[in-house]
């Protein structure tokens, strides 16, 4: 018999049944829900006279439309300004509370965006199946789970069997070796990712990152990579389980403890592909090749090391593609062979899934440190993802930088990477964000995005334009 | 569910690649607590001049005449045809709610991000998918008559244009058997209640500390 990848092993292991149409069903061990998409799955349960299958697997948190506004929040739900958006956080309370679904609330210690609170609660653990109405749910492969994002038919179809009837994916590597240079971040080298296979590169596939620049990795940038595997087209990313995950499990508050906790990790040491398993796709890149990269269009793959200059519509070899670059380039107000250093930003939003641990909060501060937002820019909006990353930046002082800089310190949530509370960019203004989709309207109706790292994204706040942040970090200040 | 077995409808165009579900339903329509009612938001950005509000009258609202679905030759159409990728980004379930809404019954492009794709199945939206070759025929095809209608057969799985041109298409026989029969997933998966405790009663031996954890 040949070796199974990690994936395979994930999907073997929650096989409840296997059909003879070639659909499976497949067992999931931890459902995150929030209150964009679990209203209707709610509804849906109740108008079929159903019930969830089993409470404990359930964990939920209200973080998409939330205010960060600090005087806004301390108000509570009831105090919530956008009405449409107060119902909708409401109607999760209620449910959460009709069903006795443990949810954190909104100013509760544990509250956050799902995807930061699932992982640093220990709510999920290597060998889990991982589902959330979310497309970054993702992210939770960084601990060797089986994790993707579904709708909000299958929200309910969770609640209701615990289960989801699935198709097995293929089995993808991305392999990047070497080291990565000064300056040089997890967000750097998934984008550098996406860049290279396209954001439908992965689709229909479950990618595992492998090599040692992931090796070397923290466990929060391994989610900053795992996070945005769906802007590479695949649902699911993946990274096998080493000491760091076990070390990064041990202690949290629904990891087991004592003799079970052993027991779980002497498992979880299983999590890895075995060295004669064979991927369908392999993608190879090099650590020591990877620059800073800065997104200059409206989708992930238009992306580009920030010492470049912008595509022109002569190179493009083929009309279809001369036609997208030129609409994106419309939208983004720019022009083909501009350097991408040129760009000068209006706002700067730090935070989102992706990039709102704690180390990302530490590599912004090291940039902001006495610094100052340069008077272009309107406004520096720094997001911590959860209450316990707003209470560990707080306990380290990093607050006290971005607000010395002139940045503003906000409470945790989505914020503007999605816009659906009052954080958001003006039409026609343009972001240095660190968020992980630049779609047309995506922070804003006519907002400009710029994806780029916490670092470079601080950079780009004091610069006032779009920086190489290896520039800054020789600088004496 | 609603069912889809044929369908015969106006076709109508969104002709760009890559088209992902923040612009097929803009995220200020999220908040909804509902499932219906996303038509008129349909491509919001693309559609009209101004920002759109949850709960606004559309009617009233300025619209982009050169938007192809604005063109008085493709209202009322109910086959959408698109280019690859189509559906990528946002996991939101609220875009092919919007689509079903508008009047869409199904969609034809060269690939569809999966999240998106395994979404349409859901509400009763058939997304055919046919060679970049012969969505480029279409393209051609519908752009040159005007009241361009295609004839869509799930039971054959094919595409038939009044041209002469029969396109076949593949999809996973049980979402095909669920689309054809209208049938609720989640009814079909309670069916397998001993199979899912069976499942559950050896894993809390071999894995314990996935059970009873959360409370």
């Amino acid at each position: 018999m040949t070796g199974r990848t990690l994936y395979d092993k994930l999907w073997d292991s929650h096989l409840v049944k296997q059909n003879t149409d070639g659909s499976s069903l497949i067992y999931i061990d931890r459902h995150v829900l929030h209150e964009v998409t679990s209203p209707q799955a709610f509804e849906g349960l109740r108008l079929a006279g159903r019930r969830p299958w089993r409470l404990d697997t359930n964990i939920a948190t209200p973080d998409h439309n939330i205010s960060t506004d600090k005087s806004e929040r301390a108000a509570g739900v009831a105090g919530m300004v956008d009405e449409v958006s107060r119902i909708q956080v409401q109607t999760l309370d209620d449910n959460c509370d009709f069903y006795g679904i443990k949810e954190f609330k909104i100013n509760e210690m544990g509250q956050g965006i799902v995807h930061v609170m699932g992982p640093e609660l220990g709510a999920t653990m290597p060998g889990m199946t991982v589902v959330c109405g979310d497309s970054h749910t993702a992210t939770h492969g960084a601990l060797a789970c089986l994790a993707h994002g579904i709708g909000t038919s299958e929200v309910e179809h969770v609640l209701a069997t615990q289960c989801l009837v699935a198709k097995k994916m293929k089995n993808m590597r991305v392999t990047v070796n070497g080291q990565l240079g000064t300056g040089v971040t997890p967000k750097d080298v998934v984008l550098a990712i996406i860049g290279k296979i396209g954001t439908a590169g992965g689709n229909e596939h479950a990618i595992e990152f492998a090599g040692s620049v992931f090796r070397d990795m923290s466990i929060e940038g391994r989610m900053t990579v795992c996070n945005m595997a769906i802007e590479a087209g695949a649902r699911v990313g993946m990274v096998a389980v080493d000491q760091k995950t076990i070390d990064y499990c041990e202690g949290r508050q629904f990891v087991p403890k004592g003799e079970m906790f052993q027991r779980a990790a002497s498992y979880w040491q299983t999590l890895v592909s075995d060295a004669d398993a064979v991927f369908d796709t392999e993608v190879v890149l090099h650590g020591d090749e990877i620059a800073p990269q800065v997104t200059w269009g409206t989708s992930p793959e238009m992306v580009a090391p920030v010492t470049a200059s912008l595509p022109t519509l002569a190179e493009q070899p083929s009309e279809e593609k001369r036609k997208g670059l030129a609409r994106a380039l419309e939208y983004m107000g720019l022009e083909g062979g501009q350097s991408i250093q040129s760009i000068a930003v209006d706002r700067v939003f730090i935070g989102s899934c992706t990039n709102s641990r704690i180390e990302d909060m530490r590599a912004a501060a090291a940039v902001a440190k006495g610094r100052s937002v340069a008077s272009t820019v309107k406004q520096v909006l720094v997001v911590p993802g959860s209450q316990m990353v707003k209470a560990q930046a707080e306990a380290e002082g990093l607050h006290e930088i971005f607000i010395a800089a002139g940045m503003d310190w906000r409470e945790p949530g989505c914020s503007m990477c999605l816009a659906m509370n009052a954080d958001k960019l003006g039409a026609g203004e343009h972001c240095a964000s660190t968020s992980n989709r630049n779609f047309e309207g995506r922070q804003g109706n006519g907002g400009r995005t710029h994806l780029m790292s916490p670092a470079m994204a601080a950079a780009a706040a004091v610069a006032g334009h779009i920086v190489d942040v290896r520039t800054l970090m020789g600088e004496n200040h | 569910m609603k069912a889809f077995t044929v369908h015969r409808g106006l076709v109508g165009p969104m002709d760009r690649a890559n088209v992902d579900t923040d612009m097929i339903i803009p995220k200020q329509f999220l908040k909804s607590i509902k499932r219906s009612g996303f038509g008129p938001n349909l491509f919001d950005e693309l559609r009209y001049h101004d920002e759109g509000q949850p709960g606004a009258d559309c009617s009233q609202r300025p619209i982009k005449a050169d938007f192809p679905l604005n063109l008085p030759r493709y209202k009322g159409a109910s086959i959408l045809l698109a280019r690859k990728n189509f559906g990528c980004g946002s996991s939101r379930e609220h875009a092919p709610w919007a689509l079903e809404d508008y009047g869409f019954n199904a969609l034809i492009a060269p690939s569809y991000a999966d999240i998106f794709y395994n979404n349409c199945f859901k509400n009763g939206l058939l997304p055919v998918i046919l060679s970049e070759e012969q969505v480029e025929t279409l393209f051609q095809e519908m752009a040159e008559k005007e009241g361009y209608q295609l004839s869509i057969d799930l039971p054959s799985q094919t595409v038939t244009t009044d041209s002469g041109h029969v396109f076949h298409f593949e999809l996973d026989e049980f979402r095909k058997e669920c689309l054809l029969n209208g049938l609720d997933e989640i009814g079909l998966t309670l069916e397998e209640a001993d199979a899912i405790k069976q499942y559950e009663t050896q894993r809390a031996q071999q894995h314990p500390w996935v059970f009873g954890a959360i409370k």
